[in-house]
């Protein structure tokens, strides 16, 4: 692939927090991990999927304002960020191995529209679906 | 601008916030509440209100309306067991609520809804549900209020959930 969406950016509290949970709990794998004076880039990637990258940012100066990085902070902890979706091969064998290593669940697994989701959040707040694959016949 | 609340406190008010939407069914008395989010009682209500901008058990009323309206629009459960299974003690408060609420009877929303022919296999369920939720931000009472022009009797109980 030579063209699409490369990085798509997630604000988190703590850059060392979400990288013990995205990488520690949900099994990605460290892309970039880059830092210049306070400032640190860095991006994970699901094992399945080498060509997008997920980035974990603190919000904080020199992007952001102070006020404007604690408004984010405040945001990003009341879950309102946009939704994220990990769609998976089995929810419920996953739901199980996940909430044993402590992953915070907000919906049990629940079957509907031929499907299978459950619902986590990352230490920071933002709000997960987890979906099971349809198997589809085509 | 934000509400100048410390985010590791609205972290833990939005876990109050997640088990009523995990369970809208059950009862969520404030000291349940306060001990979910580790806020204390006194402050918890307060505090969940600035966070999120209803009072904890209208959020949780609303919570019960959108799963109601998904029931009826999506099952062929009866109104009553609809209203118990979304947490109503009475038939009567939930046909009420829902009225004042989404401004028709759970049976016309089922009629209405059933007549539409949706396409939301590629949405997210859950995504569509918050794009159903009733936008309540005024109490039901005071909503009803308006909408008859008929001052009640103040000691009527605020149809809110227990």
């Amino acid at each position: 692939m030579s063209q699409g969406i490369q990085v798509v950016g997630l604000y988190v509290r703590d850059q060392d927090e979400a990288l013990q949970f995205y990488v520690g709990k949900l099994g990605f794998r460290v892309h970039t991990d880059v830092r210049n004076g306070d400032y640190r880039w860095l991006t994970v990637q699901h094992p399945d999927q080498p060509d997008f990258q997920l980035g974990i940012f603190t919000p904080q100066s020199p992007v952001l304002d102070a006020a404007t990085a604690q408004t984010v902070r405040e945001i990003v902890a009341k879950g309102a960020m946009p939704p994220l979706v990990l769609v998976v091969d089995n929810c419920r064998a996953t739901y199980d191995r996940l909430r044993a290593s402590g992953v915070e669940f907000t919906q049990e697994p629940m079957e509907r529209f031929g499907s299978v989701d459950a619902g986590f959040r990352d230490p920071a707040g933002n709000g997960w679906k987890m979906i099971e694959a349809r198997r589809s016949a085509a | 601008m934000g509400t100048g609340q410390d985010p590791e406190l609205l972290r833990r008010l939005l876990r109050a916030k997640d088990r009523m939407d995990a369970a809208s069914h059950q009862n969520w008395p404030v000291p349940r509440l306060a001990r979910v989010s580790g806020v204390s009682e006194a402050h918890f209500a307060r505090s969940f209100k600035d966070a999120f901008g209803v009072p904890p058990h209208r959020y949780l009323l609303t919570r019960r309306i959108e799963r109601a309206k998904a029931l009826l629009r999506d099952t062929e459960l009866s109104i009553t067991e609809i209203a118990f299974e979304t947490g109503w003690s009475s038939l009567g408060t939930f046909g009420r609520t829902f009225h004042d609420v989404t401004g028709t009877s759970p049976g016309d929303l089922r009629a209405r809804e059933k007549a539409t022919a949706y396409q939301l296999e590629r949405v997210p369920t859950c995504f569509v549900r918050a794009a159903h939720r009733p936008d309540l931000t005024i109490a039901v009472s005071e909503k009803r209020r308006r909408e008859t022009g008929v001052r009640r009797d103040e000691s009527r109980k605020e149809a809110e959930v227990p």
